[in-house]
């Protein structure tokens, strides 16, 4: 066999394979949406959004767990975005090659791959134990710390990729460092940055063991940040682990929501990068 | 004389029509290191002001190094310092005690690339005037209008000023940056290799842009291109290994250079 023949051989043996490998992980990603869908979707009604979670039962929805989900996830990224947005600024433009911001960086990062229930054990004992309660606010600091990594290495990626040369051209100009930073180096990686934030916010709007210790779940419509509030992930957790029909559909319909929800973020933030680097 | 390193300058500051000028940067025995390596080794030299002044020489010479000292920019990055005195009006601009962004409103700069802000043209050109004058909106429409007409650009934008800046070609992108850099004012342009990344339309403008801005600035051109030095320049600096070889007018060091190496590389025997 000539080499030409041997290398288009390792050619279509290495095409095949690589096609394989990602139908494999298209049809996992496929059956995960068809279960969803082919059992979620019967629990779709509108009183899925108007009524709060019933005993077993009885008729009754999701709202006050979306509500909880909502303001918890909302509050959460309100929190982290500054912090992780100034720490990232941090690393990528004033501490550039300091030591410090390498070790910044590296702390980071090792809490951006911290289990998710090491921040819940976290929280409820720097939180919950000292208030001597659940409340949606632990909630909120659990959420918040798994966002802020996340919103840093972003940031910090996204900074990278403003090339210098705008940097010094606004210097050039006689900016001092911060007017460059706020008025050039953002406004060139806004968009990454927001898309940062986007996934930051899909990324916890399904977290559920930081919660279980935090925000726990409340069978009532509570906006009482100081009390345990319901959110999707821990309702469902209860109810698909339950012996009742009726919650277990009810927890196929919460389940089928974040992911649409997650699914509705990861296209908009894919949307958004396209369009920064002209490919649209 | 108090540049005694500098050979040929008292031939240098006078025009061929015999007009003398005024100096505008003087700078003496610079030296520049970018961390232990010497790239700039005690340079001599006097700019003389409304004059366009070329830099030249093989890559690497350490002429865009030296512009980059005259507005202090290579600060932003560490392990790089300058040694020397370099006098723009009389101040030593490496007193660190200076403050730069003063010192950069006075020192514009134009890059290699054209580096338009991600904003409207409008904002690329208002960004730097608003950094230090406060001006009402009408005064600042008339200040972005004169800029962009001297950078000879406003007949092309004047119906898009809002759309993006990064949106022009690469000559109107070059000419928006001329049109900012001028928009505050400046004494000083230092243009980096202006026009190698335009094509040759683009670099005529270019050049026709800097004889109409020479009345009013002093101009530090840095160019790989000898026929633009030439035909753009008043006067050519020729740079190798980190020394000025030799400064003088651009018509003397194009046609009879008085050193060797200055002839071999303006004939193109090397470089």
């Amino acid at each position: 066999m000539t080499r030409v023949q041997t290398r288009r051989i390792t050619d279509i043996v290495m095409t095949v394979i690589a096609l394989a490998v990602t139908s494999l992980v298209l049809l996992i990603l496929g059956a995960i949406l068809w279960t969803l869908l082919s059992n979620g979707l019967s629990a779709l009604r509108p009183s899925l959004f108007t009524e709060s979670t019933p005993p077993p039962g009885s008729q009754g929805g999701l709202l006050n767990a979306i509500f909880g989900s909502a303001v918890m996830t909302g509050l959460a990224i309100l929190a982290a975005t500054p912090i992780g947005v100034m720490a990232g600024t941090y690393i990528s433009e004033y501490g550039r090659n300091s030591r410090l911001a390498h070790i910044v960086r590296f702390v980071n990062d090792v809490l951006l791959s911290a289990p998710s229930i090491i921040i819940g054990l976290f929280v409820y004992g720097i939180v919950v134990v000292q208030m001597g309660h659940f409340s949606a606010l632990a909630g909120v600091v659990a959420l918040a710390i798994i966002a802020i990594p996340i919103i840093v290495r972003t940031t910090e990626d996204m900074l990278g990729l403003v090339p210098d040369a705008l940097r010094e051209a606004a210097a050039a100009l006689g900016s001092p460092r911060w007017k460059i930073i706020a008025k050039v180096s953002y406004r060139a990686a806004f968009q990454g940055i927001l898309t940062g934030v986007l996934l930051a916010v899909a990324r916890i709007s399904g977290e559920t063991a930081p919660l279980l210790f935090t925000a726990l779940n409340n069978q009532f419509w509570s906006s009482n940040l100081n009390a345990p509030m319901a959110n999707l992930p821990v309702v469902i957790f209860q109810f698909a682990m339950s012996p009742y029909e009726d919650w277990r559909q009810l927890a196929w319909g919460g389940a089928l929501i974040i992911t649409a929800t997650v699914l509705a973020l990861n296209i908009f933030a894919r949307l958004l990068t396209r369009k920064r680097t002209g490919r649209s | 004389m108090t540049q005694l390193h500098t050979p040929s300058l008292a031939g240098a500051l006078h025009h061929p029509d015999g007009e003398k000028h005024v100096e505008k940067i003087s700078v003496r025995d610079l030296r520049f290191y970018y961390g232990q390596y010497e790239a700039l080794k005690g340079i001599n030299i006097s700019i003389p002001d409304r004059r366009v002044t070329a830099f030249i020489g093989p890559s690497g010479c350490g002429k865009s190094t030296l512009l980059r000292v005259l507005n202090r920019i290579y600060e932003m990055y560490p392990g790089q310092r300058a040694t020397g005195e370099v006098m723009v009006d009389g101040d030593n601009i490496l007193d660190p005690n200076l403050d730069l962004t003063k010192l950069r409103t006075k020192i514009g700069m134009v890059f290699q690339k054209p580096t338009p802000f991600p904003m409207s043209i409008y904002e690329n050109v208002a960004f730097g005037i608003r950094l230090y004058d406060k001006i009402s909106r009408a005064d600042m429409d008339e200040r972005v209008h004169w800029a962009l007409s001297q950078a000879a650009l406003w007949d092309e934008v004047k119906d898009k000023l809002h759309q993006l800046g990064t949106g022009l070609s690469g000559g109107q992108q070059q000419r928006l940056c001329i049109a900012r850099a001028i928009a505050v004012r400046p004494e000083i342009l230092l243009m980096d290799e202006p026009a190698s990344a335009l094509d040759p339309i683009s670099t005529a403008k270019l050049e026709e842009l800097i004889e109409k801005l020479r009345e009013e600035f002093c101009i530090v051109i840095v160019t790989h291109n000898m026929q633009q030095a030439a035909r753009a320049s008043d006067y050519t600096a020729f740079m190798y290994l980190g020394e000025l070889v030799e400064f003088d007018t651009s018509e003397k060091i194009f046609t009879n250079p008085s050193n060797v190496r200055t002839r071999d590389y303006v004939t193109g025997r090397f470089g």
